[in-house]
């Protein structure tokens, strides 16, 4: 072997070839085929892999729109209608896309709740989990352009109302809002940069995946137990346990996702941005897209608008630093018996936020979205740290194999009851 | 504006209620071929819909996104969309001395619209632009059903409420004040296939045309849409199956 090539063990000779000079198969073998994964995943432990699918189906689809779409507004509108109508498969492609947004949140905000409860976040993954808190804002970011691209009436007013939130910002405000714009109110300036940014950022969310990925391969993943990974006995090789498993996954998501391209694609849109967007005449209620509506109860639960915008980012800010709000050292709720019912109650005042930001803000519903708002921000900033340091954690497991393979009774303390693997797991 | 937003997954169900303060009644509902996931277009429906189309609403409304070849999609012949076409006449462009032409419309013409523009139809209609019709189902809340009940909505005011001039009062538009005349009455037509045109007959049969305009590739989306599900369905069982054969070593 001669000195700067790589020792590959490949037998294939041309893949050996390759592979001595460029190993990316052996890297690929190391990270996704032996990489060794705690045996003890449920099937919360899908949903990465469900959302690099869904990046990868957005990119994709994304690609083929915009060979017929046009970021024109005077023909940004018709030029969706040519999709939809003219383009071969044009109205399934974008279906998918447009749908594929939704199921891409919902997709992220189950992930995030299983970093909440499992305790993914903590040490050793604190890296992990802010470079996961950067993907939510990018895509929040993507989504947001991507949704003013159609040129309705709701992209249109949708777009003038979140840009609008930078004027808030004291003295500088007015300036960023039009220099946002490219001008003095949203137009076609704005139209093409929100395009071209919303092509660009997807590839920056590939990158900032790529990184999370690299950060998850050197720690390791956490697991349902929230315990270390002690030796072989705890764990199993990525191929083929869980590319299976998470094949099953995939399959019963990509059902849910054709079910609404097929048979509901607009359920979860806004009837009026099938409008031309018209910039003389405001629609009655402005609404964001279903999974902005926390943030935005969160907004406007704050009368003064500078303390409601900063209240929103606010929001997601407050997940970057929860790995050190919380000051318990054990990661799954499953031994917090606490904490395990904060972090569902946390998740139904996300919705009680939801339901909010959907409705006017009058009588009870200001209150609730107050009420909500407050709760969400206790959660992170009392809750979370106190709970750590009064709760009584129950004994944790000694070993994830311990639980898991019955038929070795040895070694291990008490079996908690939640960690016996599934019937189902067991065929 | 009547706003819905339903966040599906059992998310959120929250019909915003502040907003359909204007107070429209509920509804009419009809029975829609198309519904459901195996729901297709009842050709005859949208056959009588685009003869009210074109006798009646094309008089104000234009229809900007279909052209005359889609209407090969309800039903319609090669020869019977040419004639339909070339009943029009179409810029045609410039001649050879640079001068604006005109000629008889194609199938791949978009259906001439009533009006050379938007102000046009706004000066001409006492300043109500008539909305364009390719995507009115689409862009109303309750679709079909919205253009339904609006058809047959055009009722005596309840007492006390004062009409303004050029208005007429519709209990199903939002606010009831709606600039358009009633546009449909019984026998407003004479159905070429022979159908008894009462109101409800043709409210039923134009919402079937502008949901076909709205959504033309609806048969075909439903019927992918099943083959689909069924594969996916089907790929799930495998993939489980699979997935317990892999794992039975690993307990």
């Amino acid at each position: 072997m001669a000195a700067g090539l790589f020792k590959s063990e490949l037998k294939n000779p041309v893949l050996r070839w390759v592979d001595t000079r460029l190993p990316v198969i052996t890297l690929m073998q190391k990270e996704y085929g032996t990489f060794p994964t705690p045996r003890n995943f449920n099937y919360f432990w899908n949903f990465g892999a469900l959302a690099t699918v869904t990046l990868l189906i957005m990119i994709a689809t994304g690609v083929f729109l915009a060979m017929h779409y046009t970021p024109n507004s005077t023909m940004a509108f018709a030029s969706v209608q040519h999709i939809m109508r003219d383009v071969n498969y044009g109205w399934l492609i974008r279906y998918v896309h447009m749908n594929g947004a939704s199921m891409f949140f919902i997709v992220v905000y189950i992930h995030i709740y299983r970093g909440l409860y499992y305790g993914s976040y903590k040490f050793p993954r604190e890296l992990l989990w802010m470079l996961g808190v950067v993907i939510l804002l990018l895509m929040m970011a993507t989504a947001f352009m991507g949704y003013v691209l159609p040129w309705g009436q709701m992209s249109f007013w949708g777009a003038t109302v979140i840009t609008n939130l930078f004027s808030a910002i004291p003295v500088v405000g007015t300036t960023i809002v039009q220099w946002l714009w490219g001008g003095f109110s949203v137009g076609n300036p704005t139209l093409n940069r929100f395009f071209s940014l919303h092509y660009l950022l997807p590839f920056v969310i590939v990158g900032v995946v790529f990184l999370h990925v690299v950060a998850l391969h050197i720690t390791g993943s956490n697991n349902p137990l929230g315990i270390d990974v002690k030796g072989p006995q705890d764990t199993l090789p990525f191929h083929p346990y869980y590319t299976v498993k998470d094949s099953v996954g995939l399959c019963v998501f990509l059902a849910i996702w054709a079910a609404f391209v097929f048979f509901m694609p607009n359920l979860l849109g806004d009837v009026i941005n099938n409008i031309p967007a018209n910039p003389l005449h405001t629609p009655a209620d402005v609404v964001p897209e279903w999974y902005f509506l926390p943030f935005y109860a969160i907004l406007r639960s704050v009368p003064n608008k500078f303390m409601g915008v900063m209240l929103m980012f606010a929001s997601i800010g407050v997940l970057f630093v929860l790995p050190w709000l919380d000051t318990s050292p054990v990661r799954s709720c499953r031994f917090r018996p606490i904490y395990r019912i904060l972090v569902p109650l946390l998740v139904v005042d996300v919705f009680v936020l939801g339901y909010v930001g959907a409705h006017h803000p009058q009588g009870f519903i200001i209150l609730l979205g107050r009420v909500a708002t407050a709760w969400y921000f206790l959660h992170f900033l009392v809750f979370t740290p106190l709970v750590g340091l009064f709760e009584t954690p129950l004994p944790l497991p000694e070993s994830i194999a311990a639980p898991v393979v019955r038929k070795s009774p040895s070694g291990g303390g008490p079996i908690p009851g939640g960690a016996v693997a599934k019937p189902m797991e067991n065929a | 504006m009547r706003m819905r937003i339903i966040a599906a997954l059992a998310f959120l169900m929250a019909p915003a209620g502040g907003a359909m303060a204007q107070d429209a009644a509920p509804l009419l509902h009809s029975h829609w071929s198309f519904d459901g996931i195996f729901g297709t277009y009842d050709d005859a429906a949208a056959q009588r819909g685009f003869q009210i189309y074109s006798q009646i609403c094309s008089a104000c409304h234009s229809m900007k996104y279909m052209a005359y070849r889609n209407l090969a999609g309800i039903g319609l012949s090669k020869a019977q969309i040419k004639a339909v076409a070339a009943a029009v006449t179409v810029p045609g462009g410039l001649d050879d001395q640079g001068k604006e032409i005109e000629r008889p419309g194609r199938p791949s013409d978009q259906f001439k619209s009533p009006f050379p523009n938007d102000k046009a139809a706004e000066a001409a209609m006492g300043g109500a632009l008539p909305p364009d019709q390719s995507l009115l189902v689409s862009a109303r809340d309750g679709g079909p059903n919205y253009i339904y009940s609006l058809m047959q909505g055009y009722v005596t005011p309840p007492p006390g409420v004062k009409v303004p001039d050029g208005h007429y009062y519709n209990k199903y538009f939002p606010g009831h004040m709606i600039a358009m005349p009633p546009p449909l009455t019984a026998n407003a037509v004479t159905y070429a296939d022979g159908t008894k045109a009462t109101l409800a007959q043709e409210a039923h049969d134009v919402a079937t045309f502008l949901t076909y305009t709205s959504y033309p590739n609806l048969d075909e989306q439903h019927r992918l849409g099943v083959k689909v599900m069924l594969f996916l369905i089907f790929m799930t069982i495998v993939t489980y199956i699979a997935k317990r054969r892999i794992w039975a070593d690993a307990h």
